[in-house]
């Protein structure tokens, strides 16, 4: 690692950030990387197992196939907003966000840098996933600039929530409570284990209104060429919110929410 | 142009009991190339104005500028031109010392800073220890850290808010002795201390905060002129009266009194005399810059 170190010296401020970043989660890879990856392994095995002979997707596709895309998205979601949370948390906690606070760093190279190491870490462990689950099913790649479009924006998505969550909490329960009452629900329930064609027509009324559905669904469209709803209307509203949840969290930046007292 | 400005700057805090003024209209300049003293009692305000310079913090009204730079308005170009030691022993975790340099130092976009950041490693007694991870290094060690980070990036402007808390008494000797020559070579240094000797034997102005206010800004040199008095000094076997006690300034058993002539050396002597003490090592002494400060900040009221 002292090898990385060495090539701190001659960056943009805003690069060295991002870099900073990402060496940060990348010295505890093994947490940070290798356990999410151990993780959705079980899930796979455990969910595939027994549910392998029972469900038919879309009629042709295996419940083991259907639900790699699944796992690996989720574990792009879910890294990407640790990754930003728990650094800014952390760091804030720690005191060491002082170093970056008395930097010349404006608000938008502070959103790059968390947003970008972020996406950096979620695709860092969505590879992993893929590569170690994808042994274990027929895959198709149908369109793969649809995958690489949802992976990214759907890192850059939760990177972003993560960036507010980590600014708004305190203390790491506040953290583990956004985590766990907002994040791991949306997630599960955004069709991860399931097509939501198969819910009552009620629940795939719910579904719709959670924007990480249309990540999932969009990033399956690319292995599959088939989803519940266009790629089209995906990218739409997974790209709006995007943009909506960058503008709050450019915002809080710019005013210093909780950070400049 | 003055290294640093103050103008007019207050800050509020809100809290539980209310508002909490904070600062209240604290107007300065320090020029460049000044060693710069700021001195008061805890919650004086004065992290609070060092970190309205940082931009740690924002102030509810007034200006501050950096070697002509507004601290909001034009922040980069103000932060470029500061470093500051914060006063809290914080560092990051998942580094060496030598990446938290490097790292510090590319923030601030500086390009080929290797030559500068050994230098500073050598400087601050730390060559030994620049692949140690932050976490192994003792307080110390931690604090030269922070210096280190701290001027990384060549600042014109040094802010030290209370570095030699809890620090060893050979570091804050290595410590001064490279802050001194920072000075001489042109940097303009602001200080926060608890130790007003270091404050009497380094800063050539100095500045006393009480209650969020400006209460003296003058020539350390001439704060000393202007506490004319002389200072009786002895140690005593048992417990002052109450009435003398409120005149003198008691450390444990060691007295002082606040002396302008024989007349009154012999009148305290006289008294401690009549209380059925005994005073020993009895020695004065010229007022220092602590006698100055508890008689500006009202201690002996």
């Amino acid at each position: 690692m002292s090898e990385a170190g060495e090539r701190g010296g001659d960056m943009l401020g805003w690069q060295t950030l991002l870099y900073k970043e990402i060496l940060r989660f990348w010295k505890v890879g093994f947490q940070t990387v290798a356990a999410p990856v151990l993780t959705a392994i079980l899930y796979l095995l455990i969910f595939g197992h027994v549910l392998e002979d029972h469900v038919k997707v879309y009629g042709t596709v295996s419940y083991t196939a259907f639900l790699v895309p699944g796992l690996v998205m989720m574990s792009v979601l879910q890294n990407a907003f640790a990754n930003s949370s728990s650094s800014l948390v952390q760091s804030k906690i720690m005191g060491s966000l002082v170093f970056v606070l008395l930097t010349p760093l404006s608000h938008w190279h502070w959103f790059v840098a968390y947003v970008g190491s972020s996406i950096v870490r979620g695709l860092a462990v969505g590879t992993g996933v893929f590569l170690v689950t994808a042994w274990f099913a027929k895959l198709s790649f149908v369109a793969p600039g649809w995958i690489l479009v949802f992976a990214v924006l759907g890192a850059a998505m939760l990177g972003t929530l993560g960036l507010i969550a980590g600014l708004w909490a305190d203390k790491f329960d506040q953290m583990a409570a956004f985590q766990n009452f907002l994040i791991m629900p949306m997630t599960f329930l955004s069709g991860v284990f399931y097509s939501i064609h198969s819910l009552p027509a009620f629940w795939q009324g719910v579904s719709h209104l959670n924007p990480f559905f249309y990540m999932i669904d969009g990033f399956r469209y690319g292995f599959f060429g088939v989803s519940d709803v266009s790629p089209w209307l995906s990218l739409a509203i997974v790209g709006g919110a995007l943009v909506v949840v960058s503008a709050i969290a450019v915002h809080l930046l710019r005013i210093g929410y909780k950070i400049r007292g | 142009m003055p290294a640093i400005s103050f103008q007019s700057v207050s800050k509020t805090y809100s809290s539980a009991k209310g508002p909490f003024k904070a600062l209240d209209g604290v107007s300065f300049d320090i020029g460049q190339g000044e060693f710069f003293g700021l001195l008061g009692p805890n919650g004086a305000g004065k992290t609070t104005l060092i970190s309205i310079l940082a931009g740690l913090s924002r102030a509810n009204a007034g200006r501050v500028t950096v070697m002509g730079h507004d601290v909001q308005a034009d922040y980069a170009q103000a932060r470029r031109q500061l470093g500051v030691v914060p006063q809290e022993l914080v560092f990051d975790p998942f580094f060496s010392v030598r990446e938290a340099l490097r790292i510090q130092s590319g923030y601030f976009g500086v390009k080929n800073n290797g030559a500068w950041i050994d230098e500073l490693l050598e400087s601050l007694g730390l060559a030994d220890k620049a692949g140690a991870n932050m976490r192994q290094l003792s307080g110390g060690m931690k604090r030269r850290v922070l210096v280190a980070q701290a001027l990384v990036h060549k600042p014109p402007v040094i802010v030290l808010d209370e570095p030699t808390a809890g620090v060893d008494v050979e570091l804050r000797q290595t410590l001064w002795q490279f802050i001194a020559k920072l000075n001489k070579q042109g940097h303009t240094v602001l200080l926060t201390t608890h130790y007003l000797e270091e404050a009497e034997a380094l800063c050539s102005r100095v500045a006393m905060l009480k209650q969020g206010r400006v209460v003296a800004l003058e020539r350390t040199s001439e704060l000393l002129k202007a506490a004319s008095s002389n200072v009786l000094r002895f140690k005593l076997d048992g417990e002052l009266p109450a009435a003398l006690a409120a005149q003198a300034r008691v450390t444990g058993r060691i007295v002082q009194f606040p002396a302008h002539d024989a007349g009154e050396i012999e009148q305290y002597l006289a008294a401690v005399r009549e209380a059925g003490l005994h005073a020993e090592d009895v020695e004065i002494r010229k007022a220092d810059l602590e006698d100055v400060f508890l008689d500006v900040m009202g201690a002996k009221a």
